[in-house]
Order: structure tokens, then C-alpha cells, then sequence
């Protein structure tokens, strides 16, 4: 029997692991791909409660969660070809309109 | 001993392929890594009893949003991409500050334990089958945000079509 701990210890490094790429990374895909490392780290951590704690409600959040994610993906990666597109720049520190 | 052997495997893949997604310069490389990690992620399902979601995260995760990051990689010129920098400015301050971040929480959920008990214990799931329980518990309790799900996901349809016209 592994501890709930240890579970909960695995998601949180997935977890910083992922910000830190989010925060840290110049390429707008591998922004991304963090932000689906953080939502696979809630993932885990759900799964982990609601097994240890004999109930439903966890799985059921990371349905959801999984059917927000592929949203976000669609929606974020549409957004990265139209900036793609009217501006030639796939780089974070390169679309720097709204800086005024 | 075996259980724990394989959580510990799937423990270090897991934050491995996490921090190779991270540094690989190419792309490419970080999609094939986050093919990897969420085919463990799926397998850490399975060690929690959860075959449904472990079925879905390698449907959803490996077979659809990993096909669309490989399409918008196609649109990127990997050869200049090989040569620009990998971090913004200042990412050197990152490192103790996310270091900081996990050991704080690392110290912080030292000792959490449930305390509320429910009534799907593992004994009633073997019963019904996980897939069974999953569903009745979705479709008896959770009916309204599940129907929402369904509105979210047309906005993603519209919203992509939208972003994807000729004109903006």
C-alpha cells in the first residue's frame, strides 16, 4: 500500500515542474505543454483523494478536467497560429503589443 | 513490495520526462516526452483503481491534444528555433524560487490524511466494475456539469474556427 502522501508529493513536483516551465520557457508551445504537465498534476492528485478517501467526487472533477484541458489546447493552439499568422512570432517575449 | 516498486518507477518517469519536456530545445523531442508521461500518467490511474480515466487519459491526452501540439509544431521553423535561446531573461532567479515553492509545500503537506470516508470503497467498485460506478455516480449526481462540459467544448469548436479565419 503506497501512501496517500506520496502521491500527493509526486503531483506537487509535476506541479512546480510545470509552473516553472510555464514562467521560464520562450516558446509559446512549450508554454503550453506546461500548462497540461500543471492540469495532469491536479489530475493526479484528484485521482490519489478519491481513491484514499473511497469516494466519487475526485474522478468525476478530473473528467471535467480533462474535457476543460482539450478545450484549452484547441482554443490555445488556434490562438498561436492566428499570432503566428499576423505577426510571424511564435516567442512570448515577441508579441509585445499591449506593453503600450 | 511490488506495488510499491512500480510507484516508484512511475514516480521518476513521471518527474523525469516532466523535466525533459521542459529543456529540450527541439519541440518535437518535448511532444514525444509528454507522449511517455501521459501514458505513465494513465498507468498511475490503473494503480489507483481508476481504469475509466486511466482508458481516457491516453484517449483524450495522448490521442487528441498531443496530434494538435504536433500540428501547431508544424507551422514553427524549427531550424531558427534550434538557435534562439531557450529561457526568458531572468531564469536564473527561477530556480530558488520553484525550489523555495516545493519545499514549502513539500513541508507543508507533511501530513495530510482524509479524514471523510465515502461509500465507494474498492470492494464496491470491484463489484459494479469501475467504468459502471463511474457512470452511475456521473449521470445520477453530476448530470448539470456534465451537460455544461458539453457547452464548453462548443466553445472550443466556434472559438477555433474563429481564430483560424483568413481575416481576423
Amino acid at each position: 500500500m503506497v501512501e496517500l502522501q506520496w502521491y500527493i508529493w509526486l503531483s506537487l513536483g509535476v506541479f512546480i515542474i510545470g509552473l516553472m516551465g510555464f514562467l521560464t520557457r520562450r516558446n509559446l508551445i512549450i508554454v503550453f505543454m506546461s500548462v497540461e504537465l500543471m492540469l495532469n498534476a491536479v489530475n493526479i492528485n484528484l485521482v490519489a483523494m478519491s481513491h484514499y478517501m473511497q469516494d466519487m467526487r475526485g474522478q468525476m472533477l478530473t473528467l471535467f478536467v480533462i474535457a476543460v484541458a482539450a478545450a484549452e489546447a484547441a482554443i490555445g493552439l488556434a490562438i498561436l497560429i492566428a499570432l503566428f499568422r499576423t505577426k510571424a512570432a511564435g516567442h512570448v517575449d515577441e508579441a509585445t503589443e499591449l506593453k503600450g | 513490495m511490488m506495488l510499491q516498486l512500480f510507484f516508484a518507477y512511475l514516480a521518476v518517469a513521471i518527474l523525469g520526462l516532466s523535466l525533459f519536456i521542459i529543456t529540450r530545445k527541439n519541440p518535437v523531442h518535448s511532444v514525444l516526452g509528454m507522449l511517455f508521461m501521459f501514458i505513465h500518467v494513465g498507468a498511475l490511474y490503473l494503480l489507483l483503481n481508476a481504469e475509466f480515466l486511466a482508458a481516457a487519459q491516453v484517449i483524450v491526452y495522448a490521442g487528441a491534444i498531443l496530434v494538435l501540439f504536433l500540428f501547431a509544431i508544424m507551422i514553427l521553423n524549427i531550424k531558427e528555433e534550434l538557435q534562439t535561446e531557450l529561457f526568458v531573461g531572468s531564469w536564473v532567479m527561477a530556480i530558488p524560487v520553484g525550489a523555495g515553492l516545493l519545499i514549502m509545500l513539500l513541508l507543508g503537506l507533511k501530513s495530510v490524511k482524509p479524514l471523510y470516508t465515502g461509500t465507494h470503497t474498492v470492494e464496491y467498485i470491484k463489484n459494479m466494475t469501475h467504468t459502471k460506478a463511474f457512470g452511475k455516480e456521473l449521470f445520477a449526481n453530476y448530470l448539470l456539469p456534465f451537460e455544461l462540459v458539453s457547452v464548453i467544448l462548443l466553445v472550443a469548436i466556434v472559438g477555433a474556427i474563429v481564430l483560424a479565419k483568413k481575416k481576423l
